[in-house]
């Protein structure tokens, strides 16, 4: 191809880069202004001096219980998660069984299910066990809603491990356990990485079920408190943008770390689907 | 070796707590959508048979059809889009430098939540101080609509965040499945005098068409269940404008509390998502994977 078919090639994919950045640069741009800087100079123009105190004033309200929340009930949901996707996984995939392909298939068809229309009885459910405004019901329906996406993307890694490592294991008189959580387990540490990143991404993100069935400020994580944030504080865009920027900090730090590892896992979530 | 393998105990083991989990969390829940669909109940008194009076309800309910129909008109927006994606991965994947890096940008807004999406992208549509108006402004136009209070334009502005959203990942995913294509056709095909455009059109889209037609699914079947954005940016207004399914649904449920009538249409919603899921994946079924 020529010089200029190349430059046009280019320019269309800068501007389609624009797109995809700018609204994300522009936020930031106004978490640092203040709101009379907001609404008496242009929107596209940078701030005069930068004010931190924005963030200083969102942290200092509620957001850092927000925050907290989202951290750990992230954190707890991936462990539980990863950890009997992948134990179910081995007893799918490694183990001999007449139903293995059957129960499989019960965990795919999850992938399928609009989550909405299971939102009522799960409510009702909770109501009934005392669990709505508890973060249990959080963390456990992450964890069921998790499941079948994390199998999938650990079904194709488990099915490649040799079968002499199992042979060789259990002659030596290891039992079933042993095997697991000694030998496959950490072998299947690249693959497990990345289904953390995923579930990482799908739990910080979250919004209905923590609106649903959680109501005090306490328990409430950054995707619905920022909700509550931004009816109280219409006006004060600063404060507003730099609550957004706080709630989406941590996914772009573990972006700019693990980028390959979270496109394997969008790409083997998707293609296989 | 295979008694210590097929040891049932151990099988139980280890995929029964994960088949509770879904089977209480995810089917019994499913199954009980159905049945609430047959009963009178506000969520908190008794609930009362009334068979299929709420199904029948719904299948009159002006409201339940216009939000269906926002719901198709997304799903015919998302899978239109994705020739701009494919367009976009073709010119990615032939031999680009930068092309990785690029790829990485254009999936960052695909990472975040869609309520920060939604709350950024209700202050780019500000009529007062969002950059749309004043980028409109600096070109000319003085007096651009109110994007999210006109109730003939509120889905296309609902459509931009969402275009927006997802174009890493589509891309994402064409990008990959070209660059399997193995580079001795493409120099056979330039040999024989073939153009980029006829490369692009003639063998590199088709050698790619089951991750397309995986990618039609995704797309349709996703927006029949979006919510989130639609929630957070408009709540389903200005009235009823850019209502869904899912959003009409939680608004019964939870905003009127008529959970009968609330379970009934998210039963709906779940029926025609899987009738559609299955109708695309036999319309769109491969014979045989391609092989190189």
């Amino acid at each position: 191809m020529n010089k200029l078919g190349y430059s046009i090639l280019y320019v269309c994919l800068g501007l389609v880069a624009v797109f995809q950045i700018f609204p994300l640069v522009w936020l930031v741009i106004f978490s640092l202004k203040d709101s009379r800087e907001i609404f008496a100079s242009p929107p596209l123009s940078l701030p005069e001096e930068l004010k931190w105190e924005n963030y200083v004033k969102v942290w200092q309200g509620d957001i850092a219980v927000y925050f907290f929340n989202s951290v750990w009930y992230t954190l707890v949901a991936i462990i539980l998660t990863v950890l009997l996707a992948s134990m179910a996984t081995f007893a799918i995939t490694r183990m001999k069984w007449k139903l293995s392909s059957f129960v499989l298939g019960l965990f795919m068809v999850g992938l399928m299910i609009p989550i909405h229309s299971a939102l009522i009885p799960l409510f009702k459910m909770f109501l009934t066990v005392n669990l709505i405004d508890n973060p249990l019901s959080i963390i456990i329906t992450y964890t069921a809603y998790n499941l079948p996406i994390t199998m999938m993307i650990l079904l194709g890694f488990y099915y490649t491990l040799p079968k002499e490592i199992e042979e060789a294991a259990i002659i030596d008189g290891c039992s079933i356990n042993r095997l697991f959580f000694r030998i496959i387990l950490p072998m299947t540490i690249p693959v497990m990485s990345t289904t953390v990143i995923i579930n990482m991404i799908y739990n910080w993100n979250e919004f209905v079920f923590v609106n649903t069935f959680i109501s005090s400020d306490e328990f409430k994580t950054l995707t619905v408190g920022i909700q509550n944030f931004i009816g109280q504080y219409m006006t004060d865009w600063g404060a507003i943008g730099a609550t957004l920027v706080i709630s989406i900090l941590p996914i772009l730090v573990a972006f700019l770390f693990f980028s390959n590892k979270i496109v394997e896992g969008i790409s083997a979530s998707a293609v296989k689907g | 070796m295979n008694k210590v393998m097929s040891n049932k105990l151990m099988i139980a083991l280890y995929t029964l707590p994960a088949l509770i989990l879904i089977a209480i969390l995810i089917y019994i829940p499913l199954a009980l959508t159905g049945y609430y669909g047959l009963m009178k109940w506000d969520g908190i008194g008794a609930m009362e048979f009334i068979g299929l009076e709420n199904y029948i309800t719904a299948l009159q309910d002006t409201k339940f059809w216009e939000s269906a129909y926002h719901s198709f008109l997304l799903a015919i927006f998302s899978a239109l889009s994705l020739i701009i994606y494919l367009a976009i991965s073709l010119i990615l994947a032939s031999k680009i430098k930068g092309a990785d890096l690029l790829r990485k940008i254009y999936l960052i807004p695909m990472l975040l939540s869609s309520v920060a999406i939604a709350q950024l992208w209700i202050k780019v549509y500000n009529p007062a101080n969002g950059i749309l108006n004043s980028v409109l402004g600096f070109f000319g136009i003085d007096n651009p609509p109110v994007w999210l209070g006109d109730p003939k334009i509120v889905l296309f502005a609902i459509f931009v965040p969402i275009l927006w959203q997802y174009a890493g990942f589509y891309i994402l995913i064409y990008y990959a499945a070209l660059k399997n294509i193995p580079d001795s056709l493409i120099e056979a095909a330039k040999i024989d005098g073939a153009s980029a455009f006829q490369i692009a059109y003639k063998i590199k889209a088709p050698l790619i068409m089951g991750v397309i037609k995986v990618t039609i699914v995704l797309a349709i079947v996703g927006s029949l269940k979006y919510f989130d954005l639609i929630y957070v940016m408009t709540g389903g207004g200005p009235s009823g404008a850019s209502e869904v399914m899912a959003s009409y649904m939680y608004k019964l449920a939870f905003a009127t509390y008529d959970f009968g009538y609330g379970s009934a249409i998210g039963f709906l919603l779940l029926i025609i998502t899987l009738i559609v899921t299955v109708l695309i994946r036999k319309l769109t079924a491969t014979d045989e994977e391609i092989q190189y």
